[in-house]
Order: structure tokens, then C-alpha cells, then sequence
């Protein structure tokens, strides 16, 4: 986490507007107004994390991405932030077009579901569990997994231009094979 | 019932009330010539004067926000479960003021105050007033307690109208506004239920036309059916099941137009209690304030152009099962701050009491208002 937030602090322009959805208790929100005085709002549906951003003074609003982004005017925000949440949705493709509308640039995080972990427990005729997939089957609140090849293909598809592509695996890059040997896959984009 | 030694409680509070004679200009046109205003106080307003927050109450609510009398300890402020010693609103730490608007029957100068033209009870003779004016008075009263700038304003339904307001007619002397329960403007559908509210009122037998003061009696009939349909809007149509399920009060129907099932036994006393301790008059000029209450009319319809002049931040709270004003009134309000990059945070509450769940204790409604006046600088 210390080093997705660290690469999205440095994705972000100085006092750039930014909207974080699914923000949890709001840590990414307060380092990017600490390291980069970038003013923004979270969206977050739990009760207990809603909670913890009010306490952590971070700006949250208690609205289901489900149903959209329509509280935000096209290209109010400079960035779109979907930390670790894309496999959580269930109506991607319409948040994917909501996010660039609303961003004139999106950031996108997920756990690489083409991990040579994820993959050998596939083969070896299970669900994957891992530091990155923590969850078992019948548990895990993630409906979507992707591998950065089937992101790549649905970017292609929504013309989604990819300005930056990283993938992380304990909070290290990975240059060489990424789609197996990176856990979490970070990307920069715009609409164009 | 909160004890003397219950160390949550403020205690035993006193009611007190303001006369001002500087005539108020109500926006209907009118003008009071001299008015008072009834209110209470909780805490202690720091040196630097940074720490008062002003509680607006709703429709049959008062200035007794918090506390008991030592005459009534059993009458408990409306608001009692949220405001005190180490409650979501500390009264160790804010300085809290309830206000009783004008119009009302529990203080301020309302319908049944003395008219000083006339020696006589005002009665139809007390002007509509609006929501514009009861922040107008809650400001002069805030200049005579030395307070220059509030540092939250906050209310539920037609109170959360008022810290609306707050932001609009004075942005500059209110930091933070708590919305809770409320709308931006009322619907056709709102406003249709008041009016069948005022018609119970204006078609009893009692109501003289409003002069029903000096006839000594008082239009009970029509306050217990405007009441009775305020009830119904204000509690979740799944409450009223759970609360009342299908009950038969007999065991058995009783094939005639007496008691039957549980909710008419509830909204019967329901109506009957308000009748005794609620003025007519008052709840006719109260409705009208919720039916006109509209900051974007001004402004061709535009919700994000009336709220510009707001310097405040927010935090707007609705509750799921609230149909009287539903959490998609709370978002509009939350869409026009974005559009105006204000400071606001919304939360939106899975609460089962319906409208009446603002006045309800439930953790993640508490808990979020405490995290929220925590932060809140002195």
C-alpha cells in the first residue's frame, strides 16, 4: 500500500482537484493533501470506512459507484482515482466511462489476476488466495478479476489511451514480465 | 428519563428569552414591530468566542434542545441523546444555543403573543414568516450574545432548512453546516400533505378564521388530523409494520368504526397529545415556511447558482428509509456544493426510522456527527 500511495502521489499534480473512489478510511486522500496540497473528495459505500474518513477529516461521500458517478459534473476533477477497487464492481465498463468523464485523467489500481501465483493455483485446481487476492471464494467481496492483458484489451476497447503502466510486486516495480510476475498493476489514463 | 446525576446530561437548564424592538421586515412583506425570542443555552462561549454552534429545531420542536427543567425534570430537550457533556455535541467543549423561531406557541412571539396595536392576542393577524426570516432574528439574537460567527449551524427537516440558509444570508458568520434530514425545496407531493394538514385546521368549526383565542376554544379536531398525517410522512412505512403490525386492539375485528388496528390507536394519540400543547395557528405559518422555502427560485431553478454564495463547509446526512425528504433531496444539495467545490461531506444512512430517524440514536448517525464536530477547529 506504502508504495502504490507513494507512485499515485507522484502521478498527481501539485493542488491537482482529485476524486478517490472506494477510498476506504481516507489515507490516500490525506497523502495526497500532505505530500502534493491536492484538495479532493472520496466516495466510499462501508459504513465503518465512511466513519473513519469523517474522522480523519477527509472530505467522503456515502453514494454507491454502482449507480454511477452523476453527483459530478463532466471534467470536475483532474483525477479519477479507482485504488484496488475496479475488482469490486460490478458494472465496470460504465464506471470506466463515468471516472473519464468526470477526470481529465484517471488512475486505476487492481490486483493482476495473471500473477504467476494466482496462475499456478489456478493450475493446480484452486482459487487463488495471496497477499495480493487475500480472500477465499465463497468470502471475497471481488466480482471482476482481470490480468493486465485483459485490462489492456477493455482500455483498447473503451479507447482508453494508457499514459503510464506500472506493475508492482511487494512494493517493488517490475520491468520483466510483468503479467507474471507483477501482483498489483497500476495505470495512468486519459480519454483520448 | 435522564437523572439529576446522569453526568451525560447538562442538567437542570432555564428558558430565557431576548425582546428586541428593532423591527424585523419579514420577506412576505410585513413588519414586527418589536418581537422576543426564546432560547437556551449549554456550555460555555469561549474567549475567542470561536465555539458557539446554534441548533434549529423542526416543525413542533422548541428552543429546549437539551436538559430538563428543575420544575419538569421529567421534560427532557428534543435533542437531549446528541447534545451534552461528552455527547456528539460536548457541551464540554461547544457553546450550544437553541432558539425557539418566531411564530411559535412554546416562547418566542407567535400568534398568541399580544398584537401591541391591539391589546388582543395577534391570532390570523401574525404574519407568514419564512425560513429567511427566523436566521434573520437567529442573528440578531447571535449579535446580542456576542457571538459574531457561529462555528456550526445544524438542524433536521425544516431546522437542516435553516443551517441551509444560514450559508446563503449570512456566509460569512457561519463555518460549518450540518444538513441533516432535509431538502432543498419541497416537492408537489410535500407540500399537497401540508395543505391537507391545513384544511383539517381551517375547516374545524373551531378555528373562527384564526381568532379562535378570544372564543376560548381551540380547533382540536383539525390539530389532531393535521397531526396524524404529519405522523404517517414522518415514520417509514417498514417502521409502522414492525411497530404495528396488523394488531387487532380486540383481538378480533370489530365490524364497526371503533379502534381496530394498533396504528389508528397510535395515531389517535398521537393527534390528541399534540392537540394539547400545540397552537394552530403556529402549525398553519410553519407549513407555509416548509412549503416556500426554496433558495434556488431566485436563480431560475438552479440549486448550484443559490448555493455560490455559501462560504461554509457541509456535512449532509440522510437516512434510507426516509420518504419525506429522501436521501436523493439530501444528494441534490450534495451535487450543487460539488458543483461549487465546496468542503462537504454526505453521509447516507441505513436507518429504519424514516424521517423521525434524525431524532433517533443510531451509532453510525452519532458516531459520524461526533467525528465530524471533532474536527471542528476552536
Amino acid at each position: 500500500m506504502r508504495a502504490e500511495l507513494d507512485i499515485i502521489a507522484r502521478w498527481v499534480p501539485e493542488k491537482a482537484r482529485v476524486l478517490d473512489l472506494g477510498c476506504g478510511d481516507g489515507r490516500l486522500l490525506r497523502h495526497l493533501w500532505q505530500e502534493r496540497q491536492a484538495p479532493g473528495y472520496g466516495v466510499e459505500i462501508d459504513d465503518g470506512a465512511v466513519l473513519d474518513c469523517v474522522t480523519n477529516d477527509v472530505n467522503v461521500l456515502q453514494v454507491d459507484l454502482e449507480s454511477g458517478l452523476s453527483l459530478f459534473a463532466d471534467r470536475s476533477f483532474d483525477c479519477v482515482i479507482l485504488s484496488e477497487t475496479l475488482q469490486t464492481i460490478h458494472r465496470t465498463e460504465l464506471l470506466m466511462r463515468e471516472m473519464l468523464r468526470v477526470g481529465r485523467e484517471v488512475i486505476v489500481s487492481f490486483p493482476n489476476f495473471g500473477h504467476w501465483s494466482a496462475r499456478l493455483q489456478v493450475a493446480l485446481g484452486r482459487m487463488p488466495v495471496s497477499e495480493a487476492l487475500p480472500y477465499t471464494w465463497y468470502e471475497t467481496p471481488n466480482v471482476h478479476h482481470c490480468t493486465i492483458v485483459d485490462f489492456e484489451d477493455l482500455c483498447r476497447r473503451l479507447k482508453v489511451r494508457i499514459r503510464e503502466r506500472l506493475a508492482l510486486h511487494e512494493g517493488r516495480p517490475v520491468t520483466l514480465l510483468p503479467n507474471l510476475l507483477g501482483s498489483l498493476a497500476m495505470y495512468r489514463c486519459t480519454a483520448d | 428519563m435522564n437523572a439529576p446525576h446522569d453526568l451525560s446530561s447538562v442538567g437542570a437548564v432555564k428558558a430565557q428569552s431576548a425582546h428586541f424592538d428593532q423591527p424585523l421586515k419579514l420577506k412576505g412583506g410585513a413588519t414586527l414591530p418589536s418581537y422576543d425570542i426564546a432560547y437556551e443555552t449549554y456550555g460555555t462561549l469561549n474567549e475567542a468566542k470561536s465555539n458557539a454552534v446554534l441548533v434549529c429545531h423542526a416543525l413542533n420542536a422548541s428552543h429546549h434542545v437539551a436538559g430538563y427543567y428543575e420544575e419538569d425534570k421529567a421534560n427532557l430537550g428534543w435533542w437531549d441523546n446528541l447534545v451534552g457533556p461528552g455527547k456528539a455535541l460536548d457541551t464540554n467543549r461547544f457553546f450550544v444555543v437553541g432558539t425557539n423561531y418566531i411564530g411559535s406557541c412554546f416562547g418566542s412571539t407567535g400568534p398568541a403573543s399580544v398584537n401591541p396595536a391591539t391589546g388582543k392576542p395577534w391570532g390570523a393577524d401574525f404574519p407568514v414568516v419564512t425560513v429567511e426570516d427566523w436566521v434573520e432574528a437567529q442573528a440578531r439574537l447571535a449579535e446580542r450574545l456576542g457571538i459574531e460567527r457561529f462555528a456550526a449551524v445544524i438542524g433536521g427537516s425544516l431546522g437542516a432548512m435553516q443551517a441551509l440558509q444560514w450559508t446563503l444570508s449570512y456566509p460569512e458568520r457561519i463555518r460549518h453546516s450540518i444538513v441533516i434530514a432535509a431538502a432543498p425545496r419541497l416537492t408537489p407531493q410535500n407540500i399537497a400533505f401540508n395543505e391537507v394538514a391545513r384544511q383539517a385546521i381551517m375547516t374545524d368549526p373551531d378555528f373562527h378564521g384564526g381568532h379562535y383565542y378570544e372564543k376560548g376554544v381551540v380547533p382540536t379536531r383539525g390539530l389532531r388530523i393535521a397531526r396524524m398525517i404529519g405522523h404517517i410522512t414522518y415514520i417509514s412505512g417498514e417502521a409502522m409494520a414492525e411497530k404495528f403490525g396488523r394488531v387487532l386492539r380486540r383481538g378480533q375485528p370489530g365490524f364497526d368504526f371503533d379502534i381496530d388496528f394498533e396504528v389508528e390507536s397510535y395515531l389517535r394519540y398521537q393527534g390528541d397529545k399534540f392537540s394539547t400543547y400545540f397552537d394552530a395557528n403556529t402549525y398553519l405559518r410553519i407549513t407555509k415556511a416548509l412549503d416556500y422555502f426554496d433558495p434556488a427560485a431566485e436563480f431560475g431553478g438552479s440549486l448550484s447558482a443559490a448555493l455560490a454564495r455559501a462560504k461554509a463547509a457541509f456535512l449532509v446526512v440522510s437516512f434510507k428509509s426516509d420518504w419525506r425528504f429522501t436521501p436523493a433531496r439530501s444528494r441534490e444539495m450534495v451535487k450543487a456544493l460539488l458543483d461549487n467545490r465546496r468542503i462537504v461531506s454526505y453521509l447516507e444512512i441505513d436507518a429504519p426510522g424514516g424521517h423521525d430517524a434524525f431524532l433517533l440514536e443510531d451509532p453510525r448517525y452519532h458516531n459520524g456527527l461526533r467525528a465530524y464536530f471533532g474536527n471542528i477547529a476552536l
